[in-house]
This record gives structure tokens, C-alpha cells and sequence, in this order.
């Protein structure tokens, strides 16, 4: 496998910081290399996050991501600002309840799903980035399910272990839509 | 061994504690404050003292206080609270006592920013102060080097009782890595003679200073630390080389320029052009053996730095300026990318 390199990105306070966590934490589960790299500074409190996550056999080089293979959007300034990065072949999730699609590339597989709404719908506050990570599972085989379980179980603090459930809750919903 | 994943400010905290650091004295400043919010949480825990002191100036005053007993301590801050450090770290140095100094770069000169930044190169290597003095300058690439560097930088400066640096970067500092924690075999230096750590009537005091008004008293003092300074330019310098054996190009850069820069030589090379990458691991000294060896077949020399080209000088200083030596930087906060350092080497004429 070459390197896999995903860019998260959305508002703070979304878990977008989060969410990258989980996947670092699913590469160190299946032994690969990886980087996790946040933005940080004034954007980190309100304005937009993003994250950078590599995965792969190799040593990583440069940590920092300028053209994704994966796109994870959560909200209209980071769906704009990223979407014309992405790389040819590449895939694209994006929560529909807050972005609109205005793209008509045609070399990148574009995943809609409506993940605020359904964390909402299903009383999952704040789950909306997880149901994201539920949908990538579904449709790109980098990391299994069991992976991902592992990954959450570890990401999440013991003092908050009865929040995992919920995760796994969110995972299964981002699946199955 | 087991794999972690941590941020490298994380990281650091945790080797440091492991190394047997008992005692930190710090100050908040972005992008360092992970490594001090950690000491926090585990230091008490690890039966060392964690304190957040009411400036820089303080806190690197605190550490020449602690250190001066004998104990491994240690201060870490970015760029400007090192300004502020320097004049104490200058008495550490006068004063021959080990300590281990963190700088988690960002932009500069003044505030500056907050991103990351290696534009303090020339305060590390060249004038950490006033007064004839070095500090052994450790520079790391990645989370897992930032570890073993700590453990290193307490070893030597116990060693050669001298201040020693991690000069990382706002990058290295925030980003997550799997790293794995060495069993630590702490070299014991004997510091029974000269730590001033309580002589219960039983041997003459230890006094620790930096003051001579003697001239020539001064002038022994300054010397002998010299002689000190030879035994580690000859024994500590330490660089990576990569795919230097047949470059044309040889690329220099350190700490996570390095990696963009290691990226940018694999490019390089898949187009069929000879590249290859000197790294030095130790700043100061400059590791002048290695890379006269790194650039024996090449016909230039490329450095790449965040910063306005600092570490230039000290490569046309070690290959006594036998070849030509170019330069591609950002800086403000701003990382070059590998596309960007590829289409350098390609308009210097790597291509040919």
C-alpha cells in the first residue's frame, strides 16, 4: 500500500481533531506507519479545523497534506476549499445537511451523507463526524470495522467509556446510509 | 515494544520524565504548552516537582537553581521565551552546570507567529547568550527522535556538565506519531564533586558561579571549557545521510524540513535524478565529517530551511567552500512543500 493521506476538515468544536484521532489510532492498531498533524492556533477556537492523517508502509515524509485521497468535509468553507485538492481517483465524504454539492468533477467519487441530521435523528449529539468515519468504513476498505472498534475504545478516555457505545452507535448509522 | 501515539510536545515531556528529570520549571507559549500541561499532570506522580513559574526569566533561573544540586532538570518554551531564557542560559554555561533546554520553534523575529518556524538556527547554534559558551544542539525529525534526543541531551549534558537544546519545531511539536519508549539505563555521572546539594559539615562547600573578576582566572575557566568543546566536536556530531553514495544534488536540512526534503529526493529520484539528502542530527556541533562525506561525488549542495537561509554559512564552513551552495526557504510559519524543493532541484540544474 502507498501512503494513504486523508484530510478532515470542518468547523471547531465538530470533532474534526477527533475523528483524525480515531483513524491515527486505527493505522497504529493494524502496526502501519502514520502521522497526525492538527492545525493550530486562532483557527482551532471557532473557525475552521482541519487535520491531516497519513497512513502507510513507509516512513512518512512530509506530514502535511496538500492534495487528499480522502476528503472529509463538514462544513461549506472547508468542502470549497478542499474539493479541487482532492487527488484524481480520489473519494470525498461530505455531511449534506450542512454542504451544499456545487462540484462537477467527474474523476473523484463524491459520498453524500446527511450526518448532522441523522446524529441528530438519533440522538447522537455531536456524533455527526463519526457517522462520517462509519461511511468511509463502508465504502473504502482502509481500515475494517473491528479496527475502528479497537481505535475508539482506545481513543476514548476511561473516565468517558460510557460514550463508546454511542460511537459504535454512529459508526453502524454512517454503515447503513 | 510497545507503540504509543503521542504529540511530540507530549512526547518530550514523557522521555524527560523517564530520563529521570525531577524537576521543570516553564511558562506557557504556543506551540510548546503540550510538553508543559504534560509535566503538569505527571510530574508530581513521578516524584518531581512541576512548576509554572511567573516568567521566562524565572523559570530558566529556577532550572540553573535546581540543577546546581545535582538534579536532572529542565525548561522548554518557543522562540521568544527563549530570548528571554538566554541570559540565564548563559549562567548555566558559565557556571558548568548540565541542563536540558527545549525550543519548539515558531515565527519570528519579535512575536512573530505561531507556526512552525527553524529561524532560530543562528540563536541555538552561534548566540544563546551572552559570553564565550556553546550548548550541544540536538535537532529531531520526527515524535520518535524527539525521545531518544532527550534521553541523549540529559546524558550528555550530565557528561560534559554543559546546557544542551532540543531545537524542534511547531510542527514535530503538534503532530502525532506511534513511538516506543527505550529502557532507560541512566548513565550515573558522579555529580558528588561539585553539587552544591548540602555538605553537612563533612567536606568543604561546592560553590557554583559564574562570576571572576580575575582576568585571567576567567580566561582558565572559559578555556577549559573549550578544551571540553574539542572532545565533543570530535566525539558528538551526528547526521543522517540519505542516498548520498552517487548524488549530483546533495539536499541539507534538518528537523521536519528534512522530511518534506526527504520526500521531495524520492521524487527526485523516481524522474531519475541524483539526489540526496544530508541531515544533520547535531546542529552544534556541525557535523563537518559527515557531510564532506555526503558531498564527495556531488557538484552542489542545496540547503532547505524555514528560515531565510541560517544554516548556509556552516556548510560552506565545512566543505570549506569546495562546491557551491544554494538555497530554498520559507519562512513566517510557512512549510515548503516537496513539489515546491523538486522543482528547485530541478531549476539548479539537479536535472542535468
Amino acid at each position: 500500500m502507498a501512503t494513504t493521506e486523508i484530510l478532515l476538515a470542518g468547523f471547531g468544536g465538530q470533532g474534526v481533531l477527533f475523528a483524525g484521532k480515531i483513524l491515527a489510532y486505527c493505522g497504529l492498531m493494524d502496526n502501519k506507519e502514520l502521522s497526525w498533524l492538527p492545525s493550530y492556533g486562532p483557527e482551532m477556537r471557532g473557525g475552521t479545523a482541519n487535520c491531516s492523517v497519513c497512513i502507510s508502509d513507509e516512513p512518512i515524509g512530509s506530514p502535511l497534506i496538500l492534495a487528499p485521497d480522502i476528503l472529509i468535509a463538514m462544513n461549506q468553507p472547508s468542502f470549497d476549499k478542499f474539493i479541487t485538492e482532492v487527488k484524481t481517483g480520489g473519494k470525498v465524504f461530505y455531511d449534506s445537511t450542512l454542504i451544499e454539492c456545487e462540484c462537477n468533477r467527474t474523476d473523484i467519487e463524491m459520498y453524500a451523507i446527511p450526518s448532522s441530521q441523522l446524529a441528530d435523528t438519533n440522538e447522537l449529539k455531536g456524533g455527526s463526524n463519526i457517522i462520517l468515519l462509519g461511511k468511509l468504513i463502508k465504502e473504502s476498505n482502509i481500515f475494517t470495522l473491528d479496527t475502528m472498534k479497537k481505535a475508539i475504545e482506545k481513543v476514548v478516555p476511561p473516565s468517558k467509556s460510557h460514550l463508546i457505545t454511542n460511537n459504535f452507535k454512529a459508526i453502524e448509522i454512517g454503515m447503513n446510509n | 515494544m510497545e507503540r504509543n501515539l503521542m504529540k511530540g510536545n507530549e512526547a518530550l515531556a514523557e522521555a524527560a520524565i523517564r530520563a529521570g528529570c525531577k524537576c521543570f520549571f516553564g511558562y506557557p507559549i504556543t506551540p510548546q504548552t503540550e510538553l508543559a500541561a504534560y509535566m503538569s499532570k505527571r510530574m508530581h506522580k513521578a516524584g518531581g516537582v512541576f512548576l509554572q513559574a511567573e516568567s521566562e526569566i524565572a523559570a530558566i533561573n529556577m532550572v540553573l537553581g535546581a540543577a546546581s544540586t545535582g538534579v536532572r532538570a529542565m525548561t522548554s518554551s518557543s522562540s521568544p521565551g527563549l530570548s528571554l531564557k538566554s541570559e540565564g542560559i548563559s549562567y548555566i554555561a558559565g557556571s558548568d552546570v548540565p541542563a536540558v533546554i527545549i525550543n519548539v520553534q515558531r515565527g519570528g523575529p519579535g512575536l512573530g507567529g505561531i507556526q512552525p518556524s527553524q529561524a532560530d538556527y543562528w540563536q541555538a547554534t552561534k548566540a544563546l547568550g551572552h559570553g564565550d559558551f556553546h550548548l550541544l544542539v540536538f535537532a529531531p525529525a520526527s515524535v520518535q527522535e524527539m525521545v531518544d534526543m532527550v534521553i541523549k541531551a540529559f546524558d550528555k549534558a550530565d557528561e560534559y556538565r554543559m546546557p544542551t537544546m532540543i531545537l524542534a519545531d511547531g510542527l514535530l511539536g503538534q503532530m502525532m506519531e506511534p513511538v516506543s519508549f527505550p529502557e532507560i539505563n541512566a548513565n550515573a555521572h558522579d555529580k558528588k564533586i561539585w553539587a552544591a546539594n548540602g555538605h553537612c559539615k563533612k567536606r568543604e562547600h561546592h560553590i557554583i558561579n559564574s562570576l571572576y573578576l580575575k582576568p585571567d582566572e576567567l580566561e582558565n575557566s572559559v578555556t577549559e571549557r573549550f578544551r571540553r568543546y574539542d572532545i565533543i566536536k570530535e566525539n558528538e556530531t551526528d547526521a543522517e545521510l540519505y542516498f548520498t553514495e552517487d548524488c549530483d544534488i546533495l539536499l541539507c536540512a534538518f528537523g521536519a524540513t528534512a522530511r518534506v526534503v526527504k520526500s521531495a529526493v524520492n521524487d527526485a529520484r523516481a524522474q531519475g535524478i541524483k539526489a540526496g539528502l544530508f541531515r544533520p542530527k547535531t546542529l552544534w556541533p556541525f557535523p563537518v565529517k559527515e557531510i564532506n562525506e555526503a558531498s564527495k561525488n556531488a557538484k552542489k549542495l542545496l540547503s532547505v530551511e524555514m528560515s531565510m537561509g541560517q544554516m548556509i554559512d556552516d556548510i560552506k564552513l565545512a566543505i570549506n567552500c569546495s562546491k557551491p551552495v544554494e538555497f530554498y526557504g520559507r519562512t513566517g510559519g510557512v512549510i515548503p512543500t516537496p513539489a515546491e524543493v523538486l522543482a528547485e532541484i530541478k531549476k539548479i540544474g539537479g536535472a542535468e
